[in-house]
């Protein structure tokens, strides 16, 4: 479990997030919802310590990440797994070397447990054949399993998923979505996903923030979600044709 | 932020880049990595450069003490001179500095607009450490090879140029850059080679480390670590001939 308690980010003289308090549950598929620019992605990089935040505190099971030191910033650290918006893959290495990476840097395996980890997680993620590949070579979705294979690599308690459909066809999203919903179930993560793709919140939102002009605006469960009376959060979901519809279709 | 803020900035990522690494046996595999990509595979163009710098500094000598006063070998004695006190190791530097430190740059700063540095940090990598120690340490190793072959090849290049056109003898070429050799002159210039290296490596990466933005900032980036670096040699370089000569 991971609790943020009264959590505020400013850059200069602007104010991202204030007062932000959550709970993102072990297990769970907990997403963070909000139009472009209403600070989710800054929350999540406050959670995972990449921005420092002016107040409030990030508890991994009850241990305040900003109280902490150096070494136990990195104990923690190796318990977290992050596939970036654009995979943030290394260009110069293979996707098999870039699961590898942080077997090497951190794993106390011999190299032929390494290797079989580093394997297993190709297959888990369905990519095992493109192995020798670099990731200029693959194709959106194909980077964004490779970011989850290394991502889940060192068995992590907390997974983060920065956008993970952002550029991908909707077929491609929906086996995304699966994968992380699958991947979170099996290891028994505390899996965040920041999303505005309201397709992918309505498939596998289980615990659901919504972040508006930097602050928690509303908080609820997928099935909450469709029958709220918050008015900027159904402005928010129903912005799209394709949910107005399916808001008629409810309603009818 | 103001010249002040950068400096500070920039020595505390030097702290951070001495920090403890993670691993050991992987930042030696990197440093090997860039010891070929920054010092063997610049051997060409060092090499090139110094034979015509060398044969240019002998042509440019002897057209101009052409005197019947001074002894014909004082033009391979100048070259000589030339070429270890200041022509290798500074200029050598500064072309090192576009063609390495634009490299450094360019590669850490795609690296962090590319959230690749974020994704080091977030695996508890010390990202400072794991990029740019290794570069230092090639650079630090390879550059003084460099600036001997430069030497050499520079010294060679003016016995070329000179024996080839007939301005000089060998005899005399060879008497030049024989006499008043002092030893502590290639010291000298190995110290400053030394210190221009860890100068191009830091200042290119402090400046890629430190990109914001997308890829046209990543090109800027690599502009300003060459200028920088330049200026940086440029002001080290005197400071260590006061220091190390006078």
């Amino acid at each position: 479990m991971i609790e943020v308690k009264g959590l505020s980010k400013r850059f200069g003289t602007v104010q991202i997030l204030t007062d932000i308090s959550a709970v993102f549950e072990t297990g769970k598929v907990n997403q963070i919802i909000g139009k472009s620019g209403s600070g989710k992605s800054v929350l999540a990089k406050c959670m995972v310590g990449l921005h420092v935040p002016e107040q409030g505190k990030v508890l991994y099971e009850n241990r305040s990440f900003y109280d902490m030191d150096r070494d136990q910033k990195t104990e923690i650290r190796q318990e977290i797994g992050m596939l970036f918006q654009g995979s943030a893959l290394f260009d110069s290495l293979t996707v098999f070397q870039n699961v590898m990476f942080p077997l090497q840097m951190f794993s106390h395996k011999s190299k032929s447990e390494m290797e079989d980890r580093a394997h297993s997680c190709l297959k888990r993620v369905n990519i095992l054949d493109k192995d020798r590949l670099f990731p200029a070579e693959l194709s959106g979705g194909m980077q964004k399993r490779v970011g989850i294979a290394r991502a889940i690599a060192m068995n992590p308690k907390y997974l983060f998923c920065d956008e993970p459909n952002s550029g991908l066809d909707p077929q491609t999203s929906i086996l995304i979505d699966e994968l992380i919903k699958e991947i979170t179930e099996e290891f028994k993560t505390t899996t965040i996903v920041i999303t505005h793709d309201m397709n992918s919140v309505v498939e596998t939102g289980e615990n659901i923030i919504f972040i508006h002009k930097g602050q928690k605006w509303w908080q609820g469960t997928g099935d909450e979600l469709l029958n709220n009376d918050n008015k900027e959060l159904n402005e928010f979901i129903f912005a799209g044709g394709l949910m107005r519809r399916i808001k008629r279709s409810l309603k009818n | 932020m103001g010249i002040i803020g950068h400096i500070g900035q920039y020595f505390h990522l030097l702290k951070e880049t001495f920090s403890r690494p993670e691993r050991f046996r992987v930042y030696w595999s990197r440093t090997l990595e860039e010891m070929d990509l920054l010092g063997i595979k610049s051997i060409g163009i060092v090499a090139l450069l110094s034979f015509f710098m060398g044969a240019v500094i002998t042509i440019q000598t002897k057209t101009n003490i052409d005197s019947p006063l001074i002894q014909a070998w004082v033009v391979g004695f100048a070259t000589r001179q030339s070429t270890i006190l200041e022509f290798s190791p500074t200029i050598i530097a500064l072309i090192l500095a576009g063609k390495v430190g634009s490299n450094i740059a360019a590669e850490i700063g795609s690296m962090r607009v590319k959230e690749q540095i974020d994704a080091l940090d977030i695996m508890g990598v010390n990202s400072a450490g794991f990029l740019i120690l290794p570069k230092i340490v090639a650079s630090m190793f390879m550059n003084p090879f460099l600036v001997m072959v430069s030497m050499f090849l520079s010294i060679f290049g003016g016995y070329v140029a000179g024996t080839g056109t007939g301005i000089i003898s060998a005899t005399d070429y060879l008497q030049g850059i024989q006499t008043g050799f002092i030893p502590y002159h290639i010291t000298y210039a190995l110290i400053k080679t030394v210190v221009f290296a860890f100068i191009i490596a830091t200042v290119s990466a402090y400046q890629g480390y430190y990109t914001i933005g997308g890829t046209r900032e990543v090109g800027i980036s690599s502009t300003k670590a060459v200028v920088y670096s330049n200026v940086v040699i440029l002001i080290a370089n005197y400071a260590l001939t006061q220091f190390l000569l006078v």
